[in-house]
């Protein structure tokens, strides 16, 4: 990190509030198949009429981070340049017999798990180059997972905004309202990025959180 | 007695004895370690099987440098992972901490185990409900 950078990164929250900026380079994350490719592709489709990668049942199908330059947002009078980074799921164990148990045979299931353990490293690698982060969680799973403490407990040290977002609220089981209790600190936006409900909202929150 | 009957008494034995290691490291320990020291103590501990216990735990930063360093050990059949169980970090401010930017985050008890051997069954802003099992060995 440069001189300049770390002097950035270390100023109080308010001097930064002062000059805040209009490009912000913002990092999807949460863990296997919350859906964070969905949404990178929802946001990049709505915005640019591009898509960033392809999205699968299989866990950790995004096992390389992957970047988009560019992505400008106009919600709400207000507009914000984005470049779009869609990053690995987060996991703290990854066993290669799961994979099996989409149909993948074992070589192909290790390999599998060798390049997920790369993108864990990768995604986390990426937290030090953010201006904030979209954080998925799926609102049909109990959010309270040692991930989504970690990833916040990181921003939060870093004093970097941080949105999260209940995706899945199609599904009957979703229960936006417990992600909300769980982390009651921090804005839960709930959407479908599979059906795009409520997608205009979260654009709005973008603009507002990291404009 | 013959010999097949004390071979047995001898495995029973020691199957009595087979247990769950579990380590509590307290936070005057833990507090004088360097990141990567702590980091390095806690995997050896879960590769050897235990569970770790630690009074104060990680830091955000060296919660995800833990991860970071678990993903570089998983060894098919041999070490898919942890498992850990901590409360989020409680922050603090103070006037002097506003005025240069720093946060204090205050880190709480944290579990540590094998994703193999430590398995969370519920999980909330206050309660931790866990499993521990002994390590299968194949």
């Amino acid at each position: 990190m440069g001189v300049i950078e770390k002097i950035k990164k270390n100023l109080p929250s308010w001097v930064k509030k002062i000059f805040k900026k209009k490009r912000a380079r913002i990092g999807i994350y949460g863990p296997p198949n919350a859906g964070k490719t969905t949404l990178a592709n929802r946001i990049i489709r709505d915005w640019s009429g591009d898509a960033i990668g392809p999205v699968s049942e299989i866990p950790h199908e995004t096992r390389r981070a992957k970047r988009k330059e560019g992505i400008v947002v106009n919600a709400n009078g207000a507009a914000i340049t984005l470049d779009v980074v869609d990053t690995p799921g987060l996991a703290t164990k990854i066993d290669f017999h799961d994979f099996m148990a989409y149909g993948l045979d074992e070589a192909e299931a290790k390999r599998r798990a060798k390049e997920a353990t790369e993108g864990v490293i990768e995604a986390i690698k990426w937290l030090d180059d953010l201006d904030g982060i979209l954080l998925i969680m799926d609102a049909t799973e109990d959010p309270f997972t040692q991930v989504n403490v970690t990833v916040i407990g990181n921003m939060e040290a870093r004093e970097l905004p941080l949105l999260i977002v209940a995706n899945k609220i199609d599904l009957p089981e979703a229960s936006p309202a417990r992600i909300k209790s769980a982390f009651p600190q921090h804005t839960v936006i709930p959407i479908s990025a599979l059906e795009g409900y409520n997608v205009d909202k979260l654009y709005e929150s973008i603009a507002n959180h990291f404009g | 007695m013959s010999k097949k009957k004390t071979k047995k008494r001898r495995t029973e034995k020691s199957n009595a004895h087979e247990g769950i290691r579990i380590d509590i490291i307290s936070k005057d320990r833990i507090s004088t370690m360097a990141p990567m020291e702590k980091i390095r103590l806690i995997l050896d501990m879960v590769r050897d099987g235990s569970i770790v216990i630690l009074e104060r735990g990680l830091t955000p930063e060296e919660e995800a440098k833990l991860i970071e360093m678990t993903m570089t050990e998983i060894t098919p059949n041999d070490f898919s992972g942890i498992e850990i169980e901590s409360y989020p970090c409680k922050q603090r401010t103070t006037f002097l901490g506003k005025l240069l930017g720093k946060t204090m985050f205050e880190t709480r008890l944290t579990v540590v185990g094998a994703a193999d051997q430590l398995k969370t069954l519920k999980r909330d802003h206050d309660f931790i409900s866990a499993l521990v099992s002994v390590r299968s060995r194949g």
